[in-house]
């Protein structure tokens, strides 16, 4: 399963970054790493893109790069 | 004292409070300038300890500190190659274990480290208790805590940035222990090692670490300076590769993923963990203001008031400031060479027209500081990520990035932006492609000095409709904007860095008074320092080009034969009136300028007492002009002042043919005409030229030059009937090619400058200038040439080219991004 299809409210734990280089560097620095428990707080007016709450700090990401975060509930 | 100077650098991840810590220390000795070769944003500072100068510096905030963006690599080379004597790290104690993700990269980086736990207060009042003794055990550094907001921890900080800077560095420095990465990392370790310039230079733990990441910036400094870095490369290459098969995962994964780790140890050893969970109030505050149905509404609430506060009271503002600046302009007119009855000294009429291109600026700055208040108040309170988040896939479809919304609207997304704060505005935008595109795209907007030329021409052709081609006007930018951003992007930007979306919803703070007029004065200062002289220098240029080379000398001879005949009639009317004695010779001249000088006067005083004070003054100045001007019951004074009139009306008149003749014989005139057989097909004559070319300093002189073009029949005619006359043969379909083209007319020298500054290349200022100039003429030419070709009206065309828009933005909307 990956991030992007995730509906808010759900929480899930982070096994895998799929993404290479740049993406998965940021995701890392920005404190999405593997173990971690986070939460989808909700999706944009728009639909993308979606706002996660890890750990105290909330994060937008666009639904584009959640597909690189494979997580399981 | 002996010493050399102190070098402080702060550094820390977005929204931990840096700026503010850089603001309480500093004080007002600040500077902005950019890093060399670079558009990152340097703010230095300094302040005094002990009698000695401390100079501080504010890195650009980054979560991390990789080769991955210019910002941290920004950082990186500071910290490496300036030496700060002491790097205080600003972290957000609220969220210690994010944080300290970055204050083991600076430990590694072996930086003499202060910790300041900043944003205590909120710490506190989530219930979040921290071990300080513990935490400085468990780091080996010192750790301040502080709420640096209301000030409290300021005077510890100071001090404990006194010690570092004094203290040797620690023998032992902090190590994380990466684990199985670590047997890897000691055989790296063992070739760099005695390696001349590279293990002199640089930590040899932290240039380790960064090889095994496979980071390019440390690869790059191992050929520079390794005696055999092929060699090297080619061995540490082949560590990652074997780690990567024996482990399944990437070493700079690994070692990124071993940070959190250790960090989560450590905030579990020095932290009290709150009672219970609560819901932070900030995320409350999201249900409502990135609601789907309230978030909108709420967000074209902020623009509406940003628009409101700024331009529409910012423009009221500037009717009290306006008067100084005349005043200035009156003071100038006052100790200038008074003008001849035909000729006006060209020491005058440059300084003139030099003050009123300065002035023209000057007028903005209410409105600026305005705007970069609220701006200020935008960035700081946290709103500005939420108008990221809510908009970012429409501008995302485009191209563009949800960071281009404010410069969006405050480029005049609907009407009345300023594309010179827009463009300033830009440098948030991290990706650097959508960066560019809102940059280039921007000056495309509707700013204020674009309006005048579209009232008036809807005022005249349109005047059936003029609610309609108002909105048509406004509207049809943004649907011009985005598809040229589309296009950009995937043409002349392909090559620019992109980088992920990923951003940080900070908590929401209430901004600081001192912050937000200190950003706001900031940048005041900085758009005139910057602009002003520029803007000097082609106001210059420009006037040379509309007043030489002047008249020939034959002309010169025949408007002197006019004045002759004027003045010869004006003698031979007032023979042996009484008050003619007094208006021989030079005194003609001096009544003219009496006389002008007093119908000002009466024009600006407002209610009875102060035209009566006037009277009083003039008289005082000239009582036989005063008679002259305000003949009452005295027959001959009365004669006197009817003759005159006519003089004075007269030489207004010659003023008028001379300066227009001028401006037709110009240089600008010249390229004017030369132009005319090719921008006929757009539907401009050479007068449309002319205006066109003389408004690249600033738009607001189009209108003026048009003024100066359409000679005025009869006393006091607007412009709207002068143009109507003057130009029979235009149609609507001619004044919507020139709206259309004003819409898209290059950026102003002003805007120029920001564009240059933000991309920090001549080269993309003057695409900016020259791009907008090729699309302009393309969509003059179609409405006129192909409007003329289907017979359409100017209605019918405006309704096609806006659908035509519209069809071409949606068509771009769907197009896959690259
Ligand atoms: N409550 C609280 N707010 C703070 C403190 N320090 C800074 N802030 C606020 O946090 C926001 C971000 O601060 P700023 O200095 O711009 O952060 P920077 O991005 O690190 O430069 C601003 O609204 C500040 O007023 C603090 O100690 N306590
Ligand atoms: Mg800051």
């Amino acid at each position: 399963m990956t991030l992007d299809t995730l509906k808010p409210g759900s929480t899930c734990l982070v096994k895998k970054l799929t993404a290479e280089d740049q993406l998965g560097q940021r995701l890392m620095d920005m404190g999405v790493y593997p173990g971690l428990r986070l939460t989808v707080v909700r999706n944009a007016p728009l639909e993308d893109p979606m706002e996660l709450e890890l750990g105290g700090a909330y994060l937008s990401v666009r639904h584009e790069e959640a597909k690189f975060v494979e997580v399981e509930g | 004292m002996g010493r050399e100077k102190t070098l402080v650098a702060l550094a820390g991840q977005p929204n931990t409070g840096k700026s503010t810590v850089f603001n309480a220390i500093t004080g007002a000795s600040q500077h902005v300038a950019n890093y060399p070769g670079v558009t990152v944003e340097k703010m230095t500072g300094s302040y005094r300890y002990d009698g000695a100068k401390v100079e501080v510096v504010d890195l650009p905030g980054t979560y991390s500190l990789t080769s991955y963006s210019l910002e941290e690599r920004v950082s990186r080379d500071f910290l490496l190659h300036e030496e700060p004597s002491v790097v205080v790290n600003v972290a957000d104690a609220s969220n210690l274990k994010r944080n300290l993700y970055l204050t083991f990269q600076l430990l590694e980086m072996q930086v003499p480290l202060v910790l300041d736990l900043n944003m205590m207060d909120v710490a506190k009042r989530r219930g979040i208790e921290i071990d300080v003794k513990e935490l400085e055990k468990q780091l080996g550094t010192t750790v301040v805590p502080t709420a640096i907001r209301n000030g409290t921890g300021k005077k510890e900080l100071l001090k404990s940035i006194h010690a570092v800077s004094l203290s040797e560095r620690p023998s032992e420095p902090f190590r994380i222990d990466y684990g199985p990465l670590e047997s890897f990392l000691t055989e790296i370790e063992g070739e760099l090692s005695g390696n001349g310039a590279l293990w002199a230079n640089y930590p040899p733990r932290w240039l380790t670490v960064k090889l095994m990441e496979g980071d390019d910036e440390a690869r790059r400094l191992v050929r520079k300076n390794h005696s055999n870095p092929e060699l090297l490369l080619a061995f540490v290459e082949k560590k990652r590769q074997a780690f990567e098969s024996e482990h399944a995962e990437k070493p700079e994964r690994h070692v990124a993923f071993r940070r959190y780790h250790v960090a989560d140890d450590i905030t579990k050893a020095s932290l009290k963990p709150k009672a219970a969970s609560s819901q932070p109030l900030s995320d409350k505050a999201d249900q409502f203001i990135c609601n789907r149905f309230l978030g909108p509404l709420i967000l074209v609430g902020v623009i509406y008031l940003l628009y409101y506060l700024s331009i529409v009271q910012g423009y009221n503002l500037t009717n009290y400031t306006w008067p100084l600046l005349a005043k200035l302009r009156s003071l100038t007119e006052s100790i200038l060479p008074n003008p001849g009855f035909i000729e006006e000294p060209l020491i005058r009429s440059l300084t003139l027209w030099f003050v009123d291109s300065i002035n023209a600026l000057l007028n903005y700055i209410p409105i600026f500081f305005i705007l970069f208040g609220l701006i200020a108040i935008l960035e700081d309170s946290g709103y500005m990520p939420r108008m990221a988040f809510m908009l970012d896939r429409l501008f995302n479809k485009f191209g563009l990035h949800g960071q281009s919304t404010l410069p969006m609207v405050l480029g005049g997304i609907y009407v009345g932006g300023c594309a010179v704060p827009a463009v300033m505005s830009c440098k948030g935008i991290p990706d650097e492609r959508a960066r560019f595109a809102t940059i280039l795209t921007i000056p495309m907007l509707n700013c204020l000095a674009k309006v005048p030329l579209y009232v008036l021409l809807i005022n005249i052709y349109f005047v059936g409709h003029k609610g309609l081609a108002m909105f048509f006007i406004s509207t049809i930018t943004l649907l011009m904007v985005l598809p040229v951003a589309k296009i950009l992007t995937r043409t002349v930007l392909k090559k620019k860095e992109t980088s992920p979306f990923i951003m940080e919803m900070p908590p929401y703070h209430v901004p600081t008074i001192r912050g937000v007029l200190g950003r706001a004065t900031e940048r005041v200062w900085l758009f005139i320092r910057k602009i002003i002289t520029i803007v000097a220098v082609i106001a210059i240029i420009i006037f040379v080009l509309l007043q030489f080379p002047g008249l020939s000398n034959e002309r010169k001879a025949y408007y002197s034969t006019q004045k002759d005949l004027v003045t010869a009639n004006f003698y031979k009317k007032i023979e042996g009136n009484p008050y003619a004695e007094h208006v021989q010779g030079k005194n003609l001249m001096a009544l003219v300028i009496y006389w002008d000088k007093y119908k000002n006067a009466k024009m600006m005083a407002k209610g009875k007492d102060a035209a009566k004070a006037i009277n009083e003054r003039f008289k005082e100045e000239n009582p036989i002009f005063f008679k002259i001007a305000q003949p009452k019951k005295d027959k001959d004074a009365k004669k006197l002042n009817r003759a005159f009139k006519k003089v004075f009306s007269a030489r207004k008149k010659l003023l008028r043919e001379i300066k227009k003749e001028k401006i037709d014989n110009s240089f600008l005139g010249q390229i004017g005409h030369a132009m005319e057989p090719y921008t006929k097909w757009a539907g401009f004559n050479w007068r449309i030229n002319v205006s066109l070319l003389a408004s690249f300093a600033a738009k607001e002189s189009s209108v003026a030059t048009l003024g100066a073009l359409y000679e005025q029949e009869e006393e006091g005619e607007s412009l709207e009937t002068r143009m109507e006359k003057g130009e029979k043969g235009f149609t609507p379909l001619h004044a919507l090619a020139l709206m259309l083209f004003m819409a898209l007319y290059p950026p102003c020298i002003a805007t120029s400058i920001m564009v240059k500054i933000q991309t920090g290349k001549i080269r993309w200022m003057v695409f900016s200038m020259i791009f907008p100039i090729v699309l302009g003429i393309m969509v003059a030419t179609l409405i006129f040439s192909g409007g003329n070709l289907l017979g359409l009206s100017g209605l019918q065309a405006m309704f096609a080219f806006y659908g035509l828009a519209l069809a071409i933005t949606i068509g771009m909307g769907f197009l896959k991004n690259e």
